[in-house]
């Protein structure tokens, strides 16, 4: 069957710099995958030249079996690829409900509407006439993921969930993920936070320094094995 | 009595700079960008009507329904052939540039086509015809309709902003291009989009212009003074602001007048640099819609 995603021997650039290096990766339809390492590992980069915010370099990515080479991320959206970006970025000038409105596509109908994703997140129901820039740090988040819903993807895309947030505030999010997957959305999750990333996926890659050191069954993976990919202890792949 | 009618012909006067400046207000709000051959554009629109009219024989005014669709496509093609990749990283320089070059092959397609004779737009009795209130105050029809003009154009364009989904991806756009892009915006179409009201704008203004006074080839960077003074007064990006610059500006420029007939644009600078200078965000500060 083909993977809903499939990356082949990426490599990516900032200059001279080189974050990725032939990362390869495989995501079926339905699964919940979680990809972690520390700072600088390449996650983002990873998400981002899935989504097309990032400058192509060898390698590819395709969807569904179609290759993404020169998509740009608006049509990448479109065929059912978003992203929750690093940061939230809210749109702060817009309203809550405004910024899941601008989220809505006509051509990609199905589960989500701002009613839903309202049900989903009831913080942000008392908050829908606020503008997106006078929400807590939670709160932002859930509307960034609410926004990226509105398009009924495919394919959901979540940069650093729960980066800079309190604990309750991580575990209300990670709770609305069931919901988000039986409404049809397969979920790659980026994850600083190793426990909670085991928790919700069902598969793991572990990247290090711009290559994946580890990949597994989330529940197969012990915690040494993950502990030297994560610190480049193990010596073999890293 | 006198400055009474002073005043009011200077609000008038201002719905015409509002006209103007609604066009600059948008695209600078929604994309940075400003343009400096915004006055040309909207003596291009004016000769667009005056070919129209000499070709048909018909009233300016009913020439607007063809050059406003007109120059709004012509702004969509100009966000989309050109404009946009003057805008490319965040250097301001390349854009000023390139609109600026723009403004001079306008003023000099101009000329070779239409020569450097003043020029007006005909409207007929309706450029004459007033209201009078009283003796010495007397409220003319035709700057009345630029006023109500530029009032509904304005209240439009609010509207557009805050109620509907082109609105939203223009402040999304806005605020942030790349996140514009995650939830599936184009940012060189949403652009596009909002060059070609602006330029629709434009249109209208570069008519009321032609039919209230003369207009040559070589007029277009004076008509972007005004509406540039216009949209500072009132304050960036704020669309009742744009409104309120334009007629404290038209205000500025008749009191000026009716002191001395030299002193009624130098009147409206000196407004516009006292703004500048103890209210450098304009009058109604620095709301940002667009």
């Amino acid at each position: 069957m083909t993977p809903l995603l499939e990356v082949h021997r990426v490599a990516s650039f900032y200059g001279d710099f080189q974050a990725l290096f032939e990362v390869s990766l495989r995501v079926e339809e339905g699964e919940t995958v979680a990809v972690i390492g520390a700072n600088g590992a390449g996650k983002s980069t990873l998400l981002r030249t899935v989504a097309g915010l990032q400058g192509r370099g060898p390698g590819t990515v395709a969807f569904a079996g179609r290759p993404l080479d020169g998509v740009p991320t608006h049509r990448r959206l479109a065929l059912g690829i978003a992203m929750v970006p690093e940061g939230r970025r809210i749109f702060p000038s817009l309203t809550v409900e405004e910024n899941l409105k601008v989220g809505a596509r006509r051509d990609r109908p199905g589960r989500w509407d701002v009613a839903a994703v309202l049900d989903l997140f009831p913080p942000l129901a008392d908050r829908r006439d606020r503008p997106g820039s006078l929400l807590s740090g939670g709160e932002q988040q859930m509307l960034a993921i609410g926004r990226a819903l509105m398009a009924n993807p495919r394919l959901l895309l979540l940069d650093e969930v729960s980066l800079g947030l309190a604990p309750l505030v991580v575990r209300r999010i990670y709770e609305a993920l069931p919901a988000i997957r039986a409404g049809g959305a397969t979920v790659v999750v980026v994850e600083q936070d190793v426990g909670q990333a085991l928790a919700a996926a069902d598969r793991v890659y572990c990247l290090l320094e711009g290559r994946v050191a580890l990949e597994g069954r989330a529940a197969d993976l012990t915690r040494q094995q993950i502990t030297d990919a994560y610190f480049g202890l193990g010596g073999s792949s890293g | 009595m006198t400055w009474v009618n002073v005043v009011v012909q200077g609000l008038l006067l201002g719905g015409l700079y509002a006209l103007f400046a609604t066009g600059l207000s948008l695209m600078f709000g929604v994309m940075r960008l400003v343009n400096l051959a915004h006055g040309d554009l909207s003596i291009v629109a004016a000769f667009l009507a005056l070919a129209i009219v000499d070709g048909t024989g018909v009233s300016p005014l009913w020439t607007l329904l063809v050059v406003v669709p007109l120059m709004a496509g012509v702004g969509y093609l100009l966000q989309r052939g050109l404009l946009n990749f003057s805008l490319r990283g965040d250097d301001p320089l390349p854009p000023v540039l390139v609109t600026f070059g723009l403004s001079i092959i306008l003023q000099n397609l101009l000329l070779e086509l239409f020569s450097a004779d003043a020029q007006g737009l005909d409207a007929g009795r309706i450029e004459n015809a007033s209201i009078r209130v009283s003796d010495r105050l007397a409220v003319g029809w035709f700057p009345l309709l630029t006023l109500v003009t530029a009032v509904a154009v304005l209240v439009g364009l609010q509207l557009l902003l805050s109620r509907t989904q082109l609105g939203r991806s223009f402040r999304a756009t806005s605020d942030d291009p790349e996140a514009a892009s995650l939830v599936g915006l184009d940012h060189r179409h949403v652009f596009a989009m909002a060059t070609a009201i602006a330029l629709a704008t434009v249109a209208v203004a570069g008519l009321f212009l032609g039919v209230r006074t003369t207009f040559t080839p070589s007029i277009g960077p004076t008509r972007l003074i005004f509406a540039f003074e216009a949209v500072i007064i009132g304050g960036l990006g704020s669309i009742w602001g744009t409104l309120a610059g334009g007629l404290v500006l038209g205000v500025a420029q008749t009191l000026g007048a009716q002191l001395s007939p030299g002193w009624g644009v130098l009147a409206g600078h000196l407004v516009f640099l006292a703004v500048l200078a103890f209210r450098p965000t304009g009058l109604l500060g620095r709301r940002v819609p667009a």
